[in-house]
């Protein structure tokens, strides 16, 4: 299966590999996936509490070469986005973006539902 | 090493071709490219004399006469002829079939087949390290059985059955005896009149022998064993199998199996100080599980699981200058790990980080150094990545934890 130089590129050098402290309150982590369906994804939002836009973004993940990429191009993406922006981020986008085969798109879904969990962790958190 | 230079390590899923294999094959092409059936001329005669030499070269390999040697295309068709042909010639004996969950597809899909059409078949399970239970063999023979079918060696993990005990039970039970080889000719020593083996199956592009053809062993002599025919034609192969035989094929088989023969010995003693440097160097790699029996064992092979990165993802940080397998639903077409390793009771995060490892003929010791090294690279960069490699580190139990599958 080749993959495109984009994905590649993404998966050789990921972006925003890391760990934010889950702990602090403007900080959002979504946890999906199974080891026993061959991916986990942790995706981490920090959001800047005036302004309301994600200040940095993380990841870490286990699984194959385009969940890795799905995840590291989410965290690019994410960056400089409000909440609501964040939340329309759709799965066929990262499709398109790293030309993902059939057999992949799962990780782009993965890579959405990781979103959308860490907004709500996020928000749920915040919930007055 | 280059960076350029591709090292491959998946010698269990096809070999190169010998060059001196290559070169037997060649005048059969163009110059002698007579029809082996043709027995009036002598284009004929020099393809049919080639064919009597490469079935002899084969016979000697295993311990078989040359007339007990039938050409297929391959080991799947050959696998198919001995389970089908038995299964249809036999069938006022009985209907029903033993064999094991971790055999090739070739066999498990056949005897699928089988069941459709109204045949019993019996999966039997493995231990741990990949061998069956002989009890459990014989337990399941019952006065219907015509057929065992247990391959000799495994692909994916390179266990080695005990044949001749299998075989004891067989022949006490009076049921047939059939193995895929695919794995195993070539490579280890075997005689199927020893082994007590009556139908086997193997490959010539497993052992740096071309693709597209393959052999079934049926034994003519205690006991004569007989198969239906799955294909309709000229009735070559004694009418076990029509169609025209592929000359340069066959012939390249033969030289193959010749060489085999000759550097065995030598080429196992090799490959299993390679095999067992690679598989040490790589242990020490923490949380690494080995998956086979450490005993009976394919002297090629090596499959570990690495855990807590997926076996894909693992493959993509060193494919530009490794080739291997994966047990990881991303590298199978069925989207599962490999149903190979799950009946050895792994689970199925296991299955999906493991590799397998396979060296041969023309693998260095140069380029064992330079996998050691990728993989372990890849292993660590993948971790460094992997968020349960992160929790396992900080002490969280993984099966504990409540995990959202999809």
């Amino acid at each position: 299966m080749a993959y495109s130089d984009k994905l590649l590129d993404h998966f050789k050098h990921p972006k925003n590999v890391g760990t934010l402290d889950k702990a602090k309150k403007n900080v959002g982590t979504g946890l999906v996936g199974a080891p026993e369906c061959g991916d986990v994804m942790r995706l981490q939002i920090e959001i800047d509490e005036e302004s309301g836009i994600i200040k940095d973004a993380k990841f870490k993940t286990f699984g194959c070469g385009s969940a890795i990429a799905s995840s590291s191009l989410a965290t690019e993406w994410l960056k400089g986005k409000t909440i609501n922006e964040a939340a329309s981020i759709d799965n066929m986008d990262i499709v398109e973006e790293l030309e993902l085969p059939p057999v992949k798109i799962h990780c782009s879904v993965l890579a959405e539902d990781a979103i959308k969990s860490a907004i709500k962790d996020y928000q749920e958190k915040n919930a007055k | 090493m280059k960076n350029n230079q591709l090292i491959y390590l998946d010698n269990s899923a096809t070999t190169p071709c010998d060059p001196r294999v290559v070169e037997a094959m060649v005048p059969y092409f163009s110059q002698h490219f007579g029809n082996a059936a043709s027995r009036n001329h002598s284009f004929g005669w020099a393809a049919e004399g080639a064919v009597d030499k490469a079935r002899k070269q084969i016979a000697d390999l295993i311990g078989a006469d040359p007339r007990e040697i039938i050409f297929t295309s391959g080991a799947t068709e050959a696998d198919n002829l001995a389970i089908k042909g038995v299964a249809e010639m036999y069938k006022r004996k009985g209907n029903h079939i033993i064999t094991a969950e971790t055999e090739h597809k070739a066999v498990l899909d056949t005897c699928k087949a089988l069941e459709k059409e109204g045949y019993e078949v019996t999966y039997l399970k493995v231990s741990r390290q990949g061998l069956v239970d002989l009890a459990e063999l014989e337990a399941a023979i019952k006065p219907t059985t015509i057929l065992v079918s247990l391959m000799f060696a495994n692909n994916e993990i390179g266990v080695v059955q005990p044949m001749k005990a299998i075989s004891d039970i067989c022949v006490k039970h009076e049921v047939l005896f059939m193995s895929d080889a695919t794995q195993a000719v070539g490579k280890l020593p075997i005689n199927v009149r020893e082994l007590g083996i009556h139908l086997m199956a193997f490959s010539a592009h497993k052992m740096y022998g071309p693709k597209g053809v393959g052999v079934l062993y049926v034994s003519r002599k205690s006991p004569r064993v007989k198969v239906t025919a799955q294909m309709d034609g000229g009735g070559h192969e004694r009418g076990m199998r029509s169609g025209t035989l592929n000359v340069p094929g066959i012939v390249g088989f033969g030289k193959a199996a010749e060489l085999c023969q000759q550097e065995m010995e030598a080429e196992a003693t090799r490959l299993s100080k390679l095999r067992d440097k690679l598989e040490t160097e790589l242990m020490k790699v923490e949380e690494v599980v080995f998956n086979g029996h450490p005993e009976f064992r394919m002297p090629h092979l090596t499959n570990l699981s690495f855990k807590h990165v997926e076996g894909e993802g693992l493959m993509m940080t060193f494919n530009e200058n490794i080739a291997l397998s994966s047990g990881s639903a991303c590298t199978s077409a069925s989207l599962e790990p490999s149903y190979v390793l799950k009946a050895l009771g792994l689970g199925d995060d296991l299955a999906h980080s493991s590799l397998r490892m396979s060296l041969g003929r023309f693998t260095t010791e140069e380029e064992v150094d330079f996998a050691i090294k990728a993989i372990r690279d890849g292993v660590n960069h993948m971790r460094s990545l992997s968020p349960i490699w992160e929790m396992y580190q900080e002490g969280i139990d993984l099966d504990a934890v409540e995990w959202s599958e999809h």
